[in-house]
């Protein structure tokens, strides 16, 4: 029985399998829970569409992934603010726009050089297939990333939490940013090869969204984040050896499973919880918020003169 | 003459498009004093604040701040920001003491990790606006002065000479009202200069020792007394204020010519008393708190009891 269990481990490429996509899960949750508090989830998802040609076109010229995919973000990310800058387009169609048009263009090279690049494993991507030389450069990638993340964490937040105050502190609030969307393409580049162009933006969006319901702490959403995107993708990976099954769909419902079982249960704000506190509100209707108020010292003096102040 | 803290020399700032904000202002301000930065909506408050913090650049003219530019400043940790509470995400996993920390970072190294001093800058400062009971509550769970005092003890924490404060007074209770202005007056004891732009005509005599009134420009700038007059205030406002006069004749049937004059734009009114519709600024929180006690107005009734309204 155990030794069914540990067979995976047995295969160097799987044993390399599950701890790179670890990696990269872990890496992909940890900008998540940025991603998710600034409303710009579906970035990710841009983003991981708008690197395919560059990655195809670095297949065909013989070059490494990471270069065309860096060249393709950024090329992507400054068409999306130079469109954005001269015309009164909404964010959304704008990021609709560019990004369907990269990923357009990159089935187009996929298709006129088809024999240079399998498609599959751009849009669908399989770790379990990914070259030696690539998983260095995944190492490197998601290492470098984590060690920046975990460096300057403490700003981003500053940034993302009250931008404008980041400025009064003479933090390089623009010189961040620009390093936050590196790290971000980056991370997707790296996941792109993990579970493919379409679910990268689940990887980047699931386990922060899980985790925000569980804590109101920043530095804890981000820790269990991390655990969460960590042992979801390591899992995944390991499962499907016994499944036969794509890698990256594993991982990703393993993540959405998680989340659902977090909605319900969540101390605070899940489901459940929320129906207790509605309960006990209304057996208790003086106070407005269930068990929740009582210890709370309100000050009900400035409540109660907050109108009759405020008119004279 | 000692330099001012703050000297603007004929600033001008021009948004793209050609809208000019702000023409040819001219203002010194000194430590130890608290101004009041008093026009209408759309005067330019917002944007001379913002041209102090470095986030418009002057087209023209000259900003220094303690004999340094704006952003030696900043890195200075010169300038403290309190801003409007609108803008910010009250649903961000961050707790009151995390807030407050933030201010901190300017004086810590690169990682931003506390020491014992920040720890107590912090204590200190949310004990200063009565907050330190709350510290570990998230911060969407504070009543609205319970937020802007948060953000307060966030420039106290930076330990600042200079503070910035925008519309302190709008959405917040009395009581935080009244410690905010000793607050303020604790402040400028010990040197600080307090800069406070509001629309609240009424409560500028209450807390501020200097007026700066402005419409595009600078049009008059110093101490309450004499600068905040009828005149001034209405070549400020010309035509966007309720005005309300009573003299002599409507109110008593002797030789006594001396008239009230009301101004409100629907917050505190200022009220003038003397010559000509008054000279001189009737204080009046006692007035306020006795008249509560008999009967606390409805914003309606308020209204109806007066005898004139309109435009200048």
């Amino acid at each position: 029985m155990i030794e069914s269990l540990l067979e995976p481990f047995t295969y160097n490429y799987m044993t390399n399998a599950i701890l790179v996509s670890a990696l990269v899960g872990g890496t992909c949750a940890f900008l998540s829970s940025y991603l998710i508090l600034k409303g710009w989830a579906l970035m990710g998802d841009a983003l991981a569409h708008s690197i395919v040609p560059g990655v195809a076109l670095a297949y065909i010229l013989g070059l490494p992934y990471v270069i065309g995919a860096f060249f393709a973000g950024a090329l992507a990310a400054s068409s999306i603010m130079f469109v954005k800058k001269i015309t009164r387009l909404k964010e959304d169609t704008i990021l609709g726009l560019v990004f369907t048009t990269f990923f357009a263009f990159g089935l187009l090279l996929v298709s006129i050089k088809p024999t240079a690049i399998d498609l599959q494993a751009i849009i669908l991507g399989n770790i379990l297939a990914v070259s030696d030389s690539d998983i260095v450069q995944l190492v490197f990638i998601c290492t470098t990333c984590l060690i920046l993340l975990i460096l300057k964490w403490r700003d981003f937040m500053a940034i993302f939490f009250d931008e404008n105050h980041a400025r009064t502190i003479a933090l390089p609030v623009g010189r961040l940013k620009i390093l936050f969307f590196a790290l971000l393409s980056a991370a997707t580049v790296s996941a792109l090869q993990t579970v493919g162009a379409c679910l990268v933006i689940a990887m980047v969006i699931t386990p922060g969204a899980t985790a925000y319901l569980l804590t109101e702490r920043f530095h804890k959403m981000i820790i269990l984040s991390v655990f969460i995107g960590t042992t979801t993708s390591a899992l995944g990976a390991y499962l499907s050896y016994f499944l036969n099954t794509n890698p990256g769909g594993l991982i990703v419902t393993l993540q959405t499973f998680i989340f659902i079982v977090i909605f319900f249960l969540a101390p605070k704000h899940g489901v459940f919880a929320q129906r207790r506190i509605m309960r006990k509100q209304s057996n208790n209707s003086a106070l407005p918020y269930g068990d929740n108020i009582t210890s709370l010292p309100v000050d009900n003096q400035s409540i109660f003169s907050t109108n009759t102040g405020e008119q004279k | 003459m000692t330099d001012g803290l703050i000297t603007m020399k004929n600033v001008s700032v021009t948004y793209p498009g050609g809208n000019v904000a702000l023409q040819d202002v001219n203002l010194t301000l000194h430590k130890g004093t608290i101004c009041g930065l008093v026009g209408i909506n759309g005067a330019g408050k917002s944007t001379l604040f913002k041209a102090i913090l470095g986030f418009e650049t002057p087209s023209n003219g000259e900003i220094r701040i303690a004999g340094n530019t704006v952003k030696k400043a900043l890195k200075r940790n010169i300038v403290a920001y309190v801003p409007q509470t609108e803008d910010i995400d009250w649903d961000f996993p961050i707790l009151v003491e995390d807030v407050v920390m933030t201010g901190r970072y300017g004086h810590m190294g690169v990682l931003r990790l506390a020491k014992t001093k920040d720890k107590m800058a912090v204590n200190e400062a949310l004990e200063r606006v009565d907050m330190l009971s709350y510290r570990k509550r998230q911060i969407g769970e504070l009543s609205g002065g319970q937020k802007k005092r948060v953000f307060v003890a966030r420039a106290l924490a930076q330990s600042a000479q200079i503070m910035l404060l925008d519309e302190p007074f709008t959405g917040i209770d009395i009581k935080t009202e009244e410690s905010l202005i000793t607050l303020f007056r604790d402040l400028s004891a010990n040197g600080t200069l307090v800069f406070v732009s509001t629309h609240n005509l009424g409560s500028v005599p209450r807390f501020c020792d200097e007026v700066a009134l402005l419409n595009r420009t600078i049009l008059a700038h110093g101490p309450v007394e004499t600068t905040y007059s009828q005149n001034n205030l209405i070549k400020t406002f010309g035509g966007k204020l309720r005005h309300h006069q009573l003299f002599g004749h409507v109110l008593h049937d002797d030789a006594d010519t001396r008239g009230v004059t009301v101004l409100t734009d629907c917050e505190r009114p200022l009220v003038l008393y003397g010559e000509q519709g008054g000279q001189k600024i009737v204080r009046m929180p006692e007035q306020d708190t006795s008249h509560e006690s008999e009967s606390p107005p409805t914003p309606q009734e308020d209204k109806e009891e007066k005898p004139t309204e309109g435009g200048f």
